[in-house]
């Protein structure tokens, strides 16, 4: 991640430029790329947040936005806020204590390798399988709930247990959570130079001091920056929750879906506000992150 | 390194690979209780839906794919070599869809193009229209990040004037200089693509594509075990893209970053 944040510094028009004597056309080369993201980027989501100000008769008006503070909405965003932090926070830890344990944790080097290349794969294996396979394993037959029960006498499901709440949603996001972690702070990591840690024994620090010290501040900006983006990434999510609680679930993606599904309660432009709310907390976490990462370069160069 | 931090790291180091593969042995394991041994998988092989599906995902994942590098390789070359100043507009564009997750630009896409003058919601080509430029607009960030290394590791300033020097034309230069030589960078796009677009639900499922991953939801409750077999292709597949991306990264001096990072 370079810059997503950076101000949009529109320099000077291409036909201003003296390159044009030699390659006159040139330019032509980014219009199929800027045509195509207003097309199928730009005007979609500009069409939502011009909707997300009219009523249903197309009047301006701020109402949707004023019932996105309705105790039910504040409900369905608080769901997906309290979802996102969680599971980025215990994704994000565990995951930095993972990739550690693998690189400077004294664990064979093929370790590592293969680390990252199932960190690659369960990154990406969301959606509608890792729900499925959580269902097979954590569900009432499952097979975990089930050795659970007959070898252990434990029963998963006697208390409040149930896969299919925001507990369970929680479990089944950090599958894809701490992979994401690992994969991305393991550069960090690398970029710890051993020189510090034997500079600070030297001085008489103990571990703890040295952690305490020099290694946590120089990694926070990364950890931090990196927990952010697992939050950004768990907001989106839609459809793991989706076929894991069949749409049952009250977090913000899924009230999305059944404003497209023209559910009960249908009011399209109020979903367009919804949509709004969520862009803007994407947009504050995406930034955030990008900034916290450049503030990490500072010393993992 | 103290023995007990060891030991720490170790357990740490196991309880990632227990969370990593319980679910899975438990998807297998459940496949496997269909009577008889195996039926699930044969079962799956012999539904038309399956192959059809898959078919479709796969065709929707290669084009989706042509049309980015098509997109991507010009920009990015232009970008490198004439106008570095729209370089950050460029980027920002390509990183909008971690902004705009899918569901958002489901929801802005099915309503842009559900009424004139471009409804395209309103046929089966239309759709797919729709389905494949999303999926174009969700690769932007990796493909556009793989073609940039790519391009930062050769020095596309002489061979672009050596080519013209040569009288080589802006087509022939991409399509005969750049392009071979972005070839393990596009790859690597090319199969993280492929991987996210064969196992996309959300798009797939609102704009009602007949898509692999909406099936796979749909199997459902009266064939359990053929659904948990096709869960385990499902991940099959994403395996073998990341296996190939890691073997692609390691000839190669430019790795694709698969993430945001």
């Amino acid at each position: 991640m370079t810059n997503a944040a950076l101000p949009l510094s529109a320099p000077g028009t291409p036909a201003a430029r003296p390159v044009r004597r030699r390659f006159g056309w040139g330019w032509l080369g980014i219009v199929p790329f800027l045509l195509f993201a207003f097309l199928f980027l730009i005007a979609p989501t500009a069409y939502l947040v011009v909707g997300s100000f009219q009523n249903a008769k197309g009047a301006l008006t701020l109402e949707n936005f004023q019932q996105l503070f309705s105790p039910a909405i504040i409900a369905t965003y608080g769901n997906s806020i309290e979802i996102s932090l969680v599971t980025a926070l215990a994704g994000g830890i565990f995951g930095f204590l993972l990739a550690y344990a693998v690189i400077s944790g004294g664990l064979p080097g093929i370790l590592r390798s293969a680390l990252m290349t199932f960190s690659g794969v369960a990154s990406n294996f969301a959606g509608v399988p890792l729900a499925l396979a959580f269902i097979f394993t954590l569900g009432r037959v499952g097979l975990f709930t089930i050795f659970m029960r007959t070898v252990l006498g434990v029963d998963l499901y006697a208390g409040d247990f149930s896969l299919y709440t925001k507990l369970g949603l929680e479990i089944v996001y950090l599958y894809f959570q701490f992979p994401l972690m690992v994969l991305i702070i393991a550069p960090a990591i690398d970029g710890l130079k051993k020189d510090w840690r034997e500079a600070a024994e030297n001085m008489g620090a103990s571990s703890f001091q040295y952690w305490r010290h020099v290694a946590l501040p120089i990694l926070m900006p990364s950890l931090l920056g990196t927990m952010i983006l697992l939050f950004g990434n768990s907001f989106g999510a839609q459809a793991t929750a989706y076929q894991l609680t069949g749409g049952f679930i009250d977090i913000v993606t899924i009230a999305i879906s059944r404003q497209m599904r023209g559910d009960v309660l249908y009011d399209p432009n109020l979903g367009y506000a919804l949509a709004m709310g969520m862009v803007v907390i994407m947009a504050i976490s995406i930034t955030a992150y990008s900034l916290l990462q450049r503030r990490s370069e500072r010393w993992l160069k | 390194m103290k023995y007990a931090a060891r030991i720490g790291w170790w357990l740490v180091f196991i309880i990632g690979v227990l969370y990593f593969f319980i679910p899975l042995y438990g998807t297998l394991d459940f496949s496997l209780k269909s009577k008889p041994f195996l039926s699930a998988y044969t079962a799956i092989l012999n539904d038309s839906q399956f192959v059809s599906t898959l078919t479709y995902s796969f065709v929707a994942g290669i084009l989706t794919i042509i049309v980015s590098v098509l997109i991507i390789v010009p920009t990015a070359f232009w970008v490198r070599l004439k106008y570095p100043g729209l370089r950050p507009i460029i980027e920002f564009i390509t990183l909008l869809p971690f902004v705009i997750p899918p569901i958002i630009l489901v929801f802005g896409l099915d309503n842009t193009y559900g009424h004139q003058p471009l409804a395209l919601t309103n046929s089966d080509n239309g759709l797919n229209v729709l389905l494949v430029a999303a999926y174009v607009i969700l690769s932007f960030p990796y493909m556009y990040r793989a073609v940039d290394t790519g391009l930062r590791a050769i020095d596309i300033q002489s061979l672009t004037e050596a080519s013209q020097s040569l009288g080589a034309g802006w087509i022939r230069i991409l399509w005969q200089v750049i392009l071979p030589n972005l070839r393990t960078s596009l790859l690597s796009g090319a199969f993280l693509t492929l991987a996210i677009v064969v196992g996309e639900f959300t798009i797939a499922t609102f704009l009602s594509r007949p898509a692999f991953a909406p099936f796979l939801g749909l199997v459902g409750d009266e064939r359990p075990y053929e659904q948990a077999a096709l869960a385990l292709v499902s991940f099959g597949i994403t395996w073998v893209a990341m296996i190939l991306i890691a073997v692609i990264g390691r000839n190669s001096r430019s790795r694709i970053r698969v993430t945001v990072g």
